[in-house]
């Protein structure tokens, strides 16, 4: 096999392992080899990988299609190999990193709600997550997906050309000039527009949670199909980023199956502060500052609540508003007595019930549009 | 300077130490003409990949830093519109749309000085701008041009070499990806960081050197939330340098951890004891 044919061998090899390898990337590569040298194999490995990766998550994929392709390293006398050991594991992220943002939705494929199917969704409003029936599952779906549309906006750094208020647009109040003999009449005037504001959505997937789990993580699918700046993760013992998975396929049953592949601990135990821990280290520039951050967890966390109080109030800080959704809320009587939700309440600045259509709905309100109004903590 | 080698002595030239693989990414962003994406945690020196290279090949280094919302008229070009409005009333029959008026902006800069010599072109932190600038910047990465209304196509003589940077704030979109070369800026080993200590602060006693970058190393081990980069490093040994023979790794504890919550932790844990 040439250098050109262990190239496109190299391609499949990494197509195979999920990595986006297109053709202009295999010519790319073959020019690559044509200016390092071709007798190292180092040299070799370097120039491809440069070429081929697109993000750290590529790079182990990388090393072992090469060694499928090249075969193992022989001991190179002359270079060192690179060592991706230790240190890759504390800057790389320990998941994987988001695709591309979704192709734009061809119109025509949503389901339309006929009226039958409309008048059951009113009846669902109210009706708990849990007690659903399969059929009812699937009527909440497209209401989920409208209401998932919905999310935080907030004032970008583009601007429109407005009336009155704003401030004034040197350019148009030159062309408004030049059409009155050069006399600046009128003053022309931009404000900003709104931008999405970044929505992440923490699930609680552990046991009693996972029939309110399952419904938010539909919502979840939606909104990071349908909205930029949606980040999903999912907890139980630990937490894993499902942002990946949930955009990786139009189909909106893969994107969910595989999102449900990739958590491990589906009703396992809470470890809710050391989730949140994680979120915070690992991905607190993924969060930025001034993104709306939503959890939907019972509360009963089975680790030291010191430990969540104190991710809280860090999360708190670095998130624009939190929100925590609690099923149990709508239960009559309902206190914050868990220790864990004990320990979160006061760093949450809404907290509302998130077991029914209807809470789900008080949330697609509350984030686009109520968000201002702060009651501070429950 | 020759491969990958020529590149890696180049950049120490100017007191870069770069690994191999960065050095071949260089290399080849050089030779293949292809913009080269830098990603990595922050204080790993991305920037600095930039302005070595201007430094070592005698290059203009032009920098776009991006922002939110950055758009053409932030990057490319933009007109004086005030000095335009002076001139329409004060003179007959100017041409308010040519080169008295026209304001440069980093990237026309980029494609205009390639006829005076060679050109770096930064595009710092392209993960902060917005989507539309992304697809606007790989037109222009792609050609090496772009047309202005009013002016017409402004063309590199010769192709600069553009480096990027993303601090991974939001993914890239794939077509800009495939357009570049791509390297993952890791943080360095302690022996490379060692290097780095004594090359970028040669003032610090080497024994100092050597115990920050162990404490360093100590620390990116730990659960933190900001994990010290490498100019964090350089800043603990040269304050540790500063404070003289009897300061212990935890007196300047403040250069390198900026974070409450991690101070807190790791002196909790105690995981500088004996450092």
């Amino acid at each position: 096999m040439g250098p050109d044919g262990r190239v496109v061998a190299l391609a499949g090899a990494l197509r195979a392992r999920g990595v986006r390898v297109g053709s202009g990337e295999v010519v790319t590569a073959v020019r690559a080899l044509g200016v390092v040298d071709a007798g190292s194999r180092d040299d070799v490995r370097l120039a491809l990988r440069a070429v081929l990766c697109g993000r750290p998550g590529d790079l182990p994929a990388f090393d072992a299609a090469f060694a499928e392709v090249f075969g193992a390293a022989v001991p190179d006398a002359r270079i060192a190999p690179v060592d991706l050991g230790g240190g890759s594991t504390l800057a790389l992220p320990r998941v994987a990193v988001p695709d591309a943002p979704p192709a734009p939705r061809t119109a025509g494929l949503e389901p339309v709600v006929v009226p039958a199917a409309f008048s059951d969704v009113e009846l669902l409003h109210d009706k708990d997550f849990a007690d659903y029936t399969d059929a009812e599952r699937a009527a909440a779906r497209t209401v989920l997906r409208e209401l998932a549309r919905r999310g935080p906006t907030r004032l970008g750094r583009r601007t429109r050309p407005s009336h009155g208020r704003g401030r004034p647009d040197p350019a148009a109040t030159l062309r408004a000039a030049l059409r009155t003999g050069g006399e600046p009449l009128r003053l022309p005037r931009r404000r900003r527009t709104p931008a999405p504001r970044a929505l992440v959505l923490v699930l609680d997937v552990s046991g009693s949670m996972a029939p309110y789990a399952r419904m938010l993580l539909q919502y979840a699918q939606a909104a990071a199909a349908a909205r930029s700046r949606v980040e999903v993760f999912a907890f139980g013992t630990r937490l894993t980023r499902l942002t990946l998975e949930l955009r990786s396929s139009r189909d909106p049953d893969r994107a969910l199956e595989r999102a449900a592949e990739a958590v491990d601990d589906w009703a396992g135990g809470t470890r809710i502060g050391a989730s949140l821990g994680t979120l915070n280290r690992e991905h607190g520039r993924r969060l930025g500052r001034g993104a709306v951050v939503v959890l939907l967890s019972d509360g009963w966390d089975r680790g030291e609540p010191e430990l969540l109080a104190a991710e809280m109030a860090r999360l708190r800080r670095s998130a624009h508003r939190v929100v925590w959704l609690n099923p149990l809320k709508a239960t009559p009587g309902y206190a914050p007595l868990a220790a864990g939700m004990a320990a979160a309440l006061p760093h949450a600045d809404h907290f509302i019930p998130g077991h029914s259509l209807g809470s789900v709905a008080e949330l697609a309100a509350l984030l686009s549009g109520g968000l201002h109004t702060t009651p501070g903590g429950a | 300077m020759d491969g990958a080698d020529g590149v890696a002595g180049a950049l120490a030239g100017q007191g870069y130490l770069a690994d191999r693989a960065l050095a071949t990414a260089v290399h080849l962003a050089r030779t293949l003409r292809l913009p080269l994406l830098l990603e990595g945690e922050a204080g790993v020196g991305k920037t600095e990949v930039a302005r070595a290279l201007a430094a070592a090949t005698g290059a203009e280094l032009v920098r776009l830093q991006c922002h939110e919302g950055i758009d053409v008229h932030h990057a490319l070009y933009d007109w004086d519109h005030a000095r335009q409005l002076l001139a329409v009333r004060a003179e007959q029959d100017v041409d308010l749309w040519s080169e008295r008026f026209l304001l440069e902006r980093p990237l026309l800069r980029a494609l205009r000085a390639s006829d005076d010599g060679p050109v770096v072109l930064l595009v710092d932190e392209v993960d902060r701008a917005d989507d539309a600038f992304e697809a606007f910047l790989l037109e222009l990465l792609s050609d090496h041009a772009v047309s202005i209304p009013e002016l017409g196509t402004v063309r590199a003589a010769q192709p600069p070499t553009v480096i990027l940077t993303s601090n991974r704030t939001r993914e890239l979109h794939d077509a800009l990806k495939r357009r570049c070369l791509y390297h993952w800026i890791d943080y360095p080993t302690p022996e490379r960081e060692l290097e780095v200590v004594r090359v970028r602060a040669p003032e610090v006693a080497d024994e100092v050197a050597q115990r920050v970058c162990a404490a360093v190393a100590r620390l990116r081990g730990e659960e933190l939330y900001k994990l010290p980069g490498v100019g964090e490093t350089i800043a603990w040994a040269r304050a540790l340098g500063a404070l003289g023979p009897d300061a212990t790794p935890d007196d300047a504890l403040g250069a390198v951890l900026k974070v409450r919550e991690d101070l807190d932790r790791v002196r909790a844990l105690g995981v500088l004891d004996g450092a």
